[in-house]
């Protein structure tokens, strides 16, 4: 179960300016923020940057968020982040950064919840709301490095004004022929929905894994009940445990 | 660098002083594990303290309930920047194990191993005097498999990646080893009030 970083070598750790570049709407609770960091390091999809904000009186918050660009991306990192009620750092990144500030960054950090090219197919990504950002990194850069490993992406969400990168998943189910993309949504559904309208469970996931040939690599990420109940269901279709990763978002992600 | 607009979020009166730089409270109790949750049947558990190979101490689950119990109220730091002040626990602690084995510490560090594949290092120094315990109780309640039950490591002054989950035993060392996290870039040590997150910090 030892997995050797590899990548993460030298001052990766220190902390650093990054100037925000571009803000892009997601969806009513979900912005992208592109970051130009002073040195670009390389990174493996699914790691995550931690971000620290520092008040006038000295005060600093930090936080962990996950990359959403693929590594292909050389130079800058987007770096999706949802609203929370009541947080403290993402009320400043959807309210207040614009092109121009910064702020500073360190990592890439983050080791068993990553995915290379080089680990090939089958994939099978299962997230819950937000919990689709570590994955899209995965999915960009199977596009970008891999595009012949087969893979499937399970997204659960409310609504379908939720799922956040919405055009580009249809646009790559339509693109790639060696992924599929399978929706649910939990909560409203529009006219004429022909996917899933409930919450992921053992017979949901049991037609998702038969879109692969053969055992996949599983990745689940999203709220800690979801992962759970999603990692708990993969085990019980058979996948071995060793074969399934989680990353969880915790309740108060703030 | 101070950040343009962001000035922070008030911090309460009497929680000052508890929380470690870059941490934020949470009442919360956030989940996080690398893969699915393990279960292991209450009669096939069991709890070991090995030393280069050589069992030391061996409890079955019943036989683990039955030594002495130790209680504490202590705040807790997950690397991932939460903090919880004020939690409480029930377990057996490190000094009380060693005593049931009638054993002084054999080496310097201990590898803590878990089910599900899961180890991390720990200084013995920072397991003794009532530093370290294996916990098996959670506010009153057994803890929950999500939070790392039937037992967890518990150190308390280390980020809680150090507290690990469904651990089954230690394995004393004769010096320092990587665990699970420290391999992927997690600091040794991992103190909180030094902010020794990774494995670049001081």
């Amino acid at each position: 179960m030892a997995l050797n970083t590899g990548t993460i070598a030298g001052n990766w750790a220190a902390w650093q300016a990054a100037e925000i570049v571009a803000a892009r709407v997601e969806t009513a609770q979900v912005k992208t923020l592109t970051l130009r960091p002073q040195t670009w390091r390389s990174f493996r999809a699914g790691q995550h940057l931690d971000v620290r904000l520092t008040a006038p009186d000295g005060y600093q918050a930090q936080r962990s968020y996950s990359i959403a660009s693929a590594p292909e991306q050389e130079g800058t990192l987007d770096l999706t982040i949802e609203l929370m009620a009541d947080g403290e750092v993402s009320p400043y990144f959807h309210e207040v950064a614009q092109a121009g500030d910064r702020i500073e960054v360190r990592g890439p950090i983050g080791g068993p919840f990553t995915w290379t090219a080089g680990q090939g197919g089958p994939l099978l990504l299962v997230a819950g709301g937000s919990g689709i950002v570590p994955l899209m990194a995965m999915l960009r850069h199977r596009a970008n490095a891999a595009p012949s490993a087969q893979a499937t992406l399970l997204y659960s969400s409310r609504g379908w004004d939720e799922v956040i990168y919405r055009e580009e998943l249809e646009r790559r189910a339509g693109d790639e022929p060696q992924l599929r993309v399978l929706h649910t949504l939990t909560r409203s559904q529009p006219a004429g929905w022909q996917g899933f309208s409930r919450r992921v469970d053992d017979a949901m996931l049991g037609e998702t894994l038969v879109t692969l040939a053969g055992v996949p690599l599983c990745y689940v990420c999203g709220p800690s009940p979801f992962v759970e109940a999603v990692a708990e269901g993969l085990v019980a279709q058979g996948v071995p445990p060793e074969r399934v990763r989680t990353e969880r978002f915790g309740p108060s992600g703030a | 660098m101070s950040t343009r607009g962001f000035f922070g979020r008030k911090r309460p009166e009497g929680e000052a002083g508890r929380t470690p730089p870059g941490q934020y409270l949470t009442k919360d109790f956030p989940v996080l594990s690398a893969g699915p949750t393990p279960h292991v049947p209450l009669d096939r558990w069991s709890f070991t303290l090995e030393h280069g190979g050589k069992l030391l101490g061996k409890w079955s689950w019943e036989e683990f309930l039955a030594l002495p119990r130790t209680k504490v109220t202590v705040d807790i730091h997950c690397v991932t920047k939460w903090s919880k002040l004020d939690t409480v626990w029930e377990g057996v602690s490190f000094d009380k194990l060693l005593a049931a084995a009638k054993i002084e510490a054999p080496g310097t560090h201990v590898m803590a191993w878990c089910d599900g594949g899961y180890t991390t290092n720990v200084p013995v120094a920072d397991l003794a005097g009532g530093k370290g315990m294996v916990a098996f109780r959670y506010g009153d309640a057994p803890l929950d498999p999500v939070h790392g039950g039937p037992a967890r490591l518990l150190v308390p002054h280390l980020y809680f990646w150090k507290s690990a989950k469904w651990v089954r035993g230690l394995r004393f060392l004769d010096q320092d080893e990587p665990g699970f996290w420290e391999m992927n870039g997690y600091h040794m040590y991992a103190d909180p009030w030094r902010e020794q997150r990774y494995t670049g910090d001081p």
